[in-house]
């Protein structure tokens, strides 16, 4: 079974530390997959407008390229990147009117049926190695970090592409992999809620009052740290902490980390794989404070 | 001296120019053909060569829906080609300062950020009469991939018709010319070998030769080169010319 | 909040192209306040998600088109997957977007922010903001 990677844009230049911690751990893992030779920006978002087609042209054109590489299944880190792929391959496998109008306009392509499966990361861990699995290769393991889950949206919704299998209850991809790692994952109210999307754009001051909310509930729980899986999430949450302090009273600095890079550390692998140094500096402050990193002999 | 050649009567074939019908001989390209049609280009109209993105073409084919391109002086006719030709697409370039221009993609990002409105629909790639795989290069300049981009869009030639065709209002042509410049100037590594020429060059290394061959004769130049050393067919790697003046 | 509804302002063209646009049935609201109550952007909304349906059910879409309703939804899908309807309502709130969008009219200009914004944010940012709200 062959598992190619799709990074995404932001990979490949602001979210190096996920990216980077993500393919070093897969490797430490034995899980073997090839990045895309050739791929496109997937659009980010699905389109929800059902007589709009041209948008679907993106993704799928990523999931023809999957295809062609020989790919069974098509994995991701980024969420929204996930929920994109995810959605327009199940357009392709369940609406037939449209995937024929689809293929018929990307007539330079060999048509396109569905025939890869899109899996997260998340889902990739669970299903190959599993929780229990992965419990046996963790060396440091994180004892003592309390660790709040933040999935946002685009993990969890809609319901047909939420990661964690279709058992249709809450999801516990995230504290379930928390706990194989040996840390404790806490529960807050803002867990599945939106980190502000796209609002930085255009309504700023409203971005930052729901990043606001999101951290607010985290230091409410007790939570040592945040973890997640998408780059936009770590900006509106982790770099853009200092503006939501200067608009939010009571924000504290909270680390954020995207959860392969605690998979890196758990698993013991060289620190330089999860590429800390592009994180805000709480967190590799936190790594190194409690001790499941060193810190280097000359830093002060 | 045998006749070699044989006169030959072309067929004529039907074309329409912007939609006016004409009867060219089929073996000419557009751009001969437009011409053999009476017009004189004023426009649309450069190295006759393939190289300057001047008559970039646009044209249908009889009982096919679809749109096909090419460049005049290199696309020969075709029975009922249904053509115009678009010499300017409006793409404003931005002004920027080469010199303290950071070789990094933000840079581009911050003079074009419409590139984000890439839809990847292909209209670009499959309009390009150079086979340039236009996508693939604004994928890489998303990625922030300068190296990858430069190299995609190398026999890009300026001429405009993925900009006509652009979903998202981009000009890519601008962008990619912008990404080669920071690529080739900023990051890629000189050349050493060139850079070490110039400098052998301006210390007046190769002067006294030029000076002694300049004050030959004719006769002294003949008998230099009909006496030259010739590398042997076959010569291994480590061969090298008994003398190196000059070298 | 009280409207005066005449029925020569009621506008089912607007519904019927919500409707196709959408793809829902915007008729199946029962105005049970969900959507709003899990909406993480309703707070800063002058028009709720659950009053946009009203709205639109009544054929009152203009109203809710020069609201800044549709363009702070932040496609979360958290009213989608709530709703007791079933009614996908991100899919709603699109076709608002798509309505006035598709007059050719953007609602942010990429060449208006700040070059240090773009440079700091990550593209996801600007693909989505611009799929979202430019045409």
């Amino acid at each position: 079974m062959k598992i190619s990677y799709y990074p995404g844009c932001t990979l490949k230049t602001k979210a190096k530390n996920l990216e980077d911690s993500a393919l070093a751990s897969l490797a430490a893992l034995g899980i073997e997959v090839e990045e895309l030779e050739r791929w496109n920006c997937c659009g980010a978002v699905f389109s929800l407008a059902d007589d709009d087609l041209i948008h679907q042209v993106a993704p799928v054109r990523d999931l023809i390229r999957a295809r062609d590489a020989g790919a069974d299944k098509l994995t991701t880190l980024c969420a929204q990147c996930y929920n994109v792929l995810a959605r327009a391959n199940r357009l392709m496998r369940e609406d037939e009117e449209k995937r024929k109008t689809i293929n018929l306009f990307m007539d330079e392509e060999v048509d396109y049926h569905g025939e890869v499966e899109v899996v997260h990361y998340l889902d990739l861990l669970r299903e190959t190695v599993g929780w229990d699995g992965l419990r046996e290769r963790v060396t440091v393991p994180l004892e003592g970090m309390k660790v709040a889950p933040f999935y946002g949206c685009s993990l969890l919704r809609p319901s047909e592409v939420a990661i964690g299998g279709e058992d249709g209850g809450a999801p516990r991809a995230l504290q379930d992999f928390l706990t194989a790692l040996g840390a404790t994952p806490v529960k807050f109210s803002a867990s599945e809620e939106c980190c502000g999307a796209y609002e930085v754009l255009v309504n700023p001051v409203e971005g930052l009052k729901r990043a606001g909310v999101v951290l607010s509930s985290v230091q409410e729980s007790g939570a040592d740290a945040i973890v997640l899986s998408c780059p936009l999430c770590e900006y509106n949450l982790g770099r853009k902490q200092p503006e939501i302090q200067a608009a939010v009273a009571g924000v504290r600095d909270i680390p954020v980390f995207y959860f392969t890079q605690l998979l890196a550390v758990a698993l013991g692998l060289d620190v330089t794989a999860g590429r800390f140094e592009l994180n805000i500096p709480s967190a590799l402050k936190l790594l190194r404070d409690r001790k499941y990193i060193e810190a280097p002999a000359t830093q002060v | 001296m045998p006749n070699l050649q044989k006169e030959m009567e072309a067929e004529l074939i039907p074309i329409f120019i912007m939609g006016k019908r004409y009867m060219v001989p089929e073996s000419l390209t557009i751009m001969k053909a437009i011409e053999y049609a009476g017009y004189q280009f004023i426009r649309g109209c450069g190295c006759r060569g393939g190289i300057c993105g001047a008559c970039s073409t646009v044209y249908r084919k009889a009982g096919d829906y679809k749109i096909y391109s090419g460049l005049a002086c290199q696309t020969v006719v075709e029975p009922n080609m249904y053509l115009t030709q678009i010499p300017f697409f409006p793409a404003l370039r931005r002004e920027y300062d080469y010199e303290t221009m950071e070789p990094v993609a933000e840079s581009i990002y911050q003079l074009y950020p419409e590139l984000f409105r890439c839809v990847a629909c292909n209209a670009c790639t499959k309009i390009c009469p150079m086979d340039v795989q236009v996508l693939d290069y604004i994928s890489a300049l998303k990625r922030g991939d300068l190296e990858a981009a430069t190299r995609i869009s190398f026999d890009c030639i300026q001429c405009g018709l993925c900009a006509s065709r652009c979903m998202g209002e981009l000009p890519q042509y601008h962008m990619a010319q912008l990404a080669r410049r920071l690529y080739g100037g900023k990051i890629a590594p000189k050349a050493e070998h060139l850079r070490q020429m110039v400098e052998d060059i301006a210390s007046d290394k190769f002067t006294p030769v030029m000076n002694d061959l300049k004050a030959m004769s004719v006769d002294e130049l003949r008998k230099l080169y009909t006496e030259r050393e010739l590398e042997p067919a076959m010569s291994g790697e480590d061969w090298r010319p008994s003398s190196n003046v000059g070298l | 909040m009280s409207i005066t509804i005449l029925l020569r302002a009621l506008d089912r063209a607007m519904l019927e192209r919500v409707a196709e646009i959408s793809g829902q049935n915007v008729y199946k609201c029962m105005q049970c306040g969900t959507c709003t109550s899990v909406c993480p952007m309703s707070g800063d909304m002058e028009i709720t998600p659950r009053q946009a349906m009203l709205l639109i059910q009544h054929g009152l879409v203009d109203m809710v088109l020069s609201s800044r309703t549709p363009w702070l939804c932040a496609s979360c899908h958290s009213c989608q997957v709530r709703c007791p309807r079933g009614i996908e309502v991100t899919r709603v709130m699109e076709a608002l977007r798509q309505i006035i969008l598709r007059e050719n009219r953007d609602m942010v200009n990429p060449r208006e922010i700040p070059a240090e914004a773009i440079s700091e944010m990550p593209q996801i940012a600007l693909v989505a903001g611009f799929r979202k709200l430019t045409s």
